[in-house]
């Protein structure tokens, strides 16, 4: 242990802490910007700079670790004075017109500023060019150079957690941007539309692009019938910006809110996740059965942004991705045919609007190969649960004042096997529920396969989680992986042959879409996928049915529309072939 | 009256002095257009404010190199800068504005391309390319702020062993490396660079015995390495690491190439050199000495039976000066002589006048090696200025210290041989400084006087070295001027499994281009063969002081007083004390955590 005085308190720490870290144990909140722990350390906003007796200059506390008998001081006179400059300069090369910024309240540079009572700027303005401010606006992902404070975190963790080095440092000097690497334009990169870099930045620079007045306008016109789905992941994650416990937040309360802003049809993304399996799981026993998996797994589709780093990183590993559409766009797909039937509705007078924790279902919502045969796009529109927030409150929603509702029929049962899709390991373990009864005609334990999502919970000897287990005889061996930096990790292990699997699911985001970067961001810091996956683990627990093969609602439209799974109507609405859709 | 300088110009002298230091720290990557534009406003300020074109040309030239940087402007501004310069070149009565001027030309051609970025995109083509300065400018890439940092705490096996995942020559090149890494040390913002050749020097000579370090498991590939200096046993102690087994066929007697054969003992003592060669063979290197590629074995064979071949030949040739009376007896090349030391064969120069012709480093061993002989005067015949030598400023000081006499701007023009086919003396036309070449650096030309005589009974010729590259041309290998051709990853196009480095490609380098060379060489056989192993080393590296130490004068190595040169061949610099390292690396600015080193580029774990 390391013995030391921090603002007069004294402090033992373990060897190696830094001197943030040594402070946050003594109760010392270091005010600080572009750290970001294990991730970005780089010290390059200086405001956690604090005085350490004896030395000639001030210290980063990010950065630098504690010694034995230092004497430190995290708020004197010296200190405030420059961290209220390095704050102003800052400021004068940042938009502040906060009233225009999503992410005004959660805004860290914000909340710093107003901490210190920082109320005027000594520092004239100094905002980049127009040249400078080009992006693509269509682009799901937004990016405004105006409010970038080059914290850098963008860089890091597209490096560093999802490995794909889309952000850069541009141009040297007091010139120095933070821009898309190499000099490209957002859209001709690999970018997987994880939307981490969004979640991860400390002020406004990174959103998705906002879509809530086009659903509102929908909403509005007469002729049309909104139908919204709500993805499992949001139901964790959307109370956080209201205040709202876990236990009031549920889903039939965003259901009841929905209804409130004024969709016609509400429904969960749970009854096609139950769906998903059932096409997926089909497909897996058939493609193990014809031995399509000797070599290379079988990869989940469910997830937009790892189908996008798979087809730029990977070209070759896109033929062992499931054909199945994810679950998203089958219940548009659902919708737009046999609910547009049973309600004998025009499939074009039909909104399908789906709400989730996901940027990069902006763009799969979008891609040629997610529309039917009339070229109808399944799914119309995917907010965020970001723009679910924003346009509660545009609509001047009281959730926590609202009773719960039921979701409607036809469309609205679910398991607690859809339920888990929003984890990591999830889809992997609702499937193998499935796969078990599909191959032995008897019900698996439910829990038995919880091992498979303990990525939730950290690493263990792979940065990813595996199981083996006996399917009928069969040995399989599977694996489920979340993080691109990890999913590269194992498709270079793949490639190598150092590992053999048979299915593997992939989550982009770390944790799972419960961490997803379509997810709320707040001041802290803190990631909360670990968290927001044991609410879903709860309710898939607490739910009467947990096998997506019992989904009375998803059997009955086999029954009178679809056939069965992988039928030529299953088939045509609910599979896509991924070499379609090059980026 | 007495002028003197009042304090603010003593406080401006001071800060000229510390913005060139500055500069000369200065990596690479920096937008050059946004540098051209904070050169031209410093030269604005330099004007006396008496011309037009000075005063106010440049300042509205700045103007222009801002609209460029800011975008806001279309690509016929580049014509007004060009006209608007030339103009002040033409025109600006003194060398403060025209010399602006030309600088501002000298970057519109050199990076037009940066500038119409600039104004088609809004942004620059550029990138830091330093990140680490000494780290990124060392060829091999050690991790010197790292082994600095362990030789501060006392590690010093584990600052050897963390040299080694780079270089497995630490000893060798804590004596004689020419350590470009202290070209761009950003401690000459400060005061000065570090001595990190010296600090180097320190951890290996108290680093305690270090055990071989263990191999990968076997492959069974095989690779054969032609030529048993520094790149070859680079590449065979990495290749060997990585599993495969290396067998390096060498010539001489003995291992170490030009290490052994080209540098005395006074600079690199044999012992120094056997140490890093016995830590890279008790690795399981495989050695084949006396055998020459070409005569003993040759390439055909090798490459049948072998995986790969890696040629790592280096430049033993001389090169000749082409003048009359050269081929006289008592005519040497430096290369025949250093390497007749190593092997024993000692010419008598006792009492003798010796010329040495040329100005590099070679030159500087062929003077002082003759000293140690006893020659009665050794003359060193250069055709430039001192200060237009190639070889280290330290090594042409030692010289002069230790008794020659350097004889600058006199051209070799004939060798004159006595009635026995002796030499009998040098002829030498004097020169005279003159313009600057393309490269900057100044030409010279005959001056208007006779050429004179110089007597002397022995004459080095030290000009340049080439390699022996006629066998492999011969065998199917591609030449370029001399040197093997071969890609950048060290693969000889169109040989089937022949790769080649080092001298042999680059022609005559130094010793920590070798080991480059040989690393690069190592991971792409290892690619070749179907392997992507790694190298690394398990070391922690200490944390960094908190606040670097004040601006502090460089500890550079002391020099050992000799009384009698002639017979003493001892090693001549001496290491620092233990209270000089410690103040040394102290100075280390420790870029690994302080700047953009902790966050792009920076220390690499493996490679």
């Amino acid at each position: 242990m390391v013995n030391l005085i921090i603002d007069g308190q004294a402090v033992s720490v373990p060897e190696k802490t830094t001197i943030l870290d040594a402070a946050l144990a003594a109760g010392i909140d270091i005010p600080h910007l572009c750290y970001l722990k294990e991730i970005n350390e780089i010290g390059a906003c200086r405001l956690c700079c604090v005085q350490v007796e004896g030395e000639e200059k001030l210290t980063p506390a990010c950065n630098n670790v504690v010694a034995e008998g230092m004497v430190i001081h995290t708020d004197n006179a010296r200190v405030r004075a420059a961290r209220i400059t390095n704050l102003q300069l800052l400021l004068s090369q940042h938009d502040c017109r906060c009233a225009l910024c999503v992410r005004s309240g959660s805004c860290q540079l914000q909340k710093l500023a107003n901490d210190l009572g920082v109320l005027e700027n000594r520092f004239p303005e100094d905002l980049p060019t127009q040249k400078q401010l080009r992006w693509d606006q269509d682009f799901p992902l937004i990016r405004d150079n105006a409010k970038c404070i080059k914290c850098m975190r963008c860089v890091q963790v597209c490096d560093k957690v999802q490995s794909l080095h889309i952000w850069d440092m541009t141009a040297t000097g007091g010139r120095t941007q933070v821009n898309v690497a190499n000099n490209r334009e957002i859209g001709d990169t690999a970018c997987s539309l994880c939307g981490q870099c969004i979640t991860h930045c400390p002020v406004g620079a990174l959103r998705e692009r906002d879509d809530v007045q086009a659903v509102l306008r929908a909403i509005e016109d007469p002729e049309i019938t909104t139908v919204v789905q709500i993805a499992p992941a949001v139901r964790t994650a959307w109370g956080e910006a209201f205040g709202l416990t876990p236990e009031q937040a549920t889903v039939n309360r965003i259901a009841e809110a929905l209804r409130k802003v004024g969709f016609d049809y509400v429904f969960d993304t749970c009854f096609s996740a139950d769906l998903t399996i059932m096409e997926e799981g089909s497909e897996f026993l058939e493609r193990l059965r014809k031995g399509d998996l000797e070599r290379y797994p079988m990869f989940t589709s469910c997830c937009p942004g790892w189908r996008r780093f798979i087809k730029s990183q990977y070209p070759e590993l896109v033929g062992q991705l499931s054909t199945a559409k994810s679950p998203q766009q089958m219940f548009g797909a659902v919708v737009k045919s046999y609910f547009a039937m049973k309600h004998d509705i025009a499939p074009e007078k039909i909104c399908c609007v789906s709400i989730m924790p996901c940027t990069a279902k902006k763009a799969e919502r979008a891609m040629p190969s997610m529309k039917n045969r009339a070229g109808l796009p399944d799914v119309d529109y995917a907010l965020t649960t970001r723009e679910l927030v924003r346009m509660l409150r545009a609509k001047r929603i009281r959730v926590e004042d609202l009773a719960e509702s039921p979701f409607d029929r036809l469309l609205g049962d679910y398991t607690g096997a859809g339920v888990i899709f929003g984890m990591t390991g999830g889809v992997m373990d609702a499937a193998l529920r499935s796969a078990c009864y599909l191959a032995t005609g008897k019900n698996p334990d439910p829990d038995a396969f919880r091992e498979i999502r303990k990525g939730a919970e950290g690493a263990g000897a792979y940065p990813w989680c595996e199981k083996e287990l006996d399917l009928a005889g069969t040995k399989l061996r599977v694996a489920a992986v979340s993080g691109l930096g990890n999913a590269r990790r194992l498709c270079e292990e793949l490639r190598r042959g150092k590992v053999h699997y048979d299915f593997v699911e992939v989550m982009a985001c770390p944790g799972g879409c419960a961490g997803g970067g379509g997810q709320p961001v707040h001041c802290d810091d803190r990631e909360r996928a670990r968290e927001r996956g044991q609410v879903l683990d709860r309710l898939d627990s607490a739910l009467p049915i947990r096998f997506s093969h019992e989904n009375a609602e998803v059997a009955e439209l086999y029954r009178s529309y679809l056939g069965s799974p992988l039928s030529e109507k299953a088939e045509e609405l609910l599979h896509t072939e991924h070499e379609v859709d090059r980026q | 009256m007495m002028e003197t300088q009042n304090e603010s110009q003593k406080v401006m002298a001071r800060l000229y002095r510390d913005i060139q230091r500055r500069i000369s720290a200065s990596p690479l990557g920096f937008c050059p257009v946004d540098m051209s534009l904070n050169f031209l406003r410093t030269c604005h300020a330099q004007s006396c404010g008496k011309c037009v074109p000075c005063r106010i040309g440049l300042g509205q030239l700045a103007g222009m190199l801002e609209a460029v940087l800011e975008g806001e402007c279309g690509l016929g501004i580049l014509e007004d800068i060009e006209q608007t310069a030339r103009a002040i070149a033409d025109t600006a009565d003194c060398a403060i504005g025209y010399e602006a001027a030309q600088m501002a030309l000298r970057g519109l051609k050199g990076f037009r391309e940066d500038y119409e970025e600039h104004i088609l995109h809004g942004h620059c083509s550029c990138g830091l390319e330093y990140s680490i300065p000494c780290m990124d400018v060392c060829p091999a890439h050690v991790d010197v702020p790292g082994y600095i940092a362990l030789t501060r705490a006392g590690r010093y096996e584990d600052a050897v062993r963390l040299i080694r995942k780079d270089n497995p020559f630490p000893s060798v090149c804590g004596y004689i490396c020419e350590h470009p890494c202290e070209a761009r040390c950003r401690r000459e913002m400060v005061d000065a660079a570090v001595n990190i050749c010296g600090i180097k020097r320190y951890a290996v000579d108290h680093a305690g015995h270090m055990d071989a370090a263990a191999c990968a498991p076997a492959t069974g590939k095989r690779v054969a390495v032609v030529g048993g200096g520094p790149g070859g046993l680079t590449t065979a102690y990495f290749l060997t690491l990585m599993g495969h087994r290396t067998m390096v066929y060498e010539r001489q007697n003995k291992l170490g190439g030009m290490l052994r054969y080209g540098i005395p003992d006074y600079r690199l003592p044999q012992e120094i050199l056997d140490r890093d060669i016995q830590y890279i063979l008790d690795t399981g290197v495989e050695v084949r000495l006396n055998t020459d590629v070409g005569t003993d074995v040759t390439l055909e064979m090798l490459k049948q039976e072998y995986d790969a071949v890696y040629i790592s030949i280096g430049a033993h040739d001389d090169r000749k000066l082409g003048i009359e009376g050269e081929e006289g007896a008592n005519v040497v090349s430096a290369v025949e002589m250093l390497r007749g030391m190593a092997e024993g064969n000692v010419p008598d120069l006792g009492g003798k006048r010796v010329c040495v012709i040329g100005g590099g480093n070679v030159a500087m061993d062929a003077t002082r090696t003759s000293l140690r002989l006893g020659a009665a005067g050794v003359t060193c015949v250069y055709r430039r200025r001192i200060d237009d030598m190639t070889a280290l400023p330290e090594e042409i000081r030692q010289a002069q210290n230790e008794g020659s006499e350097i004889l600058t701007l006199h051209a070799p023009s004939r060798v004159e041989l006595d009635g026995e086919g002796k030499v009998a003396a040098l002829w030498a036309q004097p020169q005279i400084i003159s313009e600057l070449g393309r490269d900057g650096r100044p030409s010279v030309r005959a001056a208007a006087q006779e050429p004179v005589r110089i007597p002397c009974d022995y004459l080095v010729v030290a000009i340049g070295q080439t390699i022996q590259y006629k066998y492999f041309e011969d065998n199917g290998i591609g030449t370029n001027r001399g040197t093997i051709r071969a890609e950048r990853t060290s693969f000889v196009p169109g040989s089937g499994n022949v790769f080649a480095g080092g001298d042999a490609v680059s022609g005559p380098a130094t010793v920590i281009r070798a080991v480059a060379a040989g690393k690069v060489a190592a991971d792409n056989i290892d690619d070749f063969l179907g392997y992507h192993h790694t190298i690394t080393v398990d070391v922690d590296i200490p944390a960094s002081q908190l606040t670097n130490s004040p601006a502090c004068g460089r500890v550079n190595l002391s020099e050992r007083a000799m009384g009698d040169i002639a017979g003493d061949f001892g090693l001549v610099s001496m290491g620092m004390t233990e209270e000089e390292a410690q103040q040394e690396c102290g100075r280390c600015l420790r870029c690994d955590h302080f700047g953009i080193g902790n966050f792009k580029g920076g220390r690499t774990y493996q490679w």
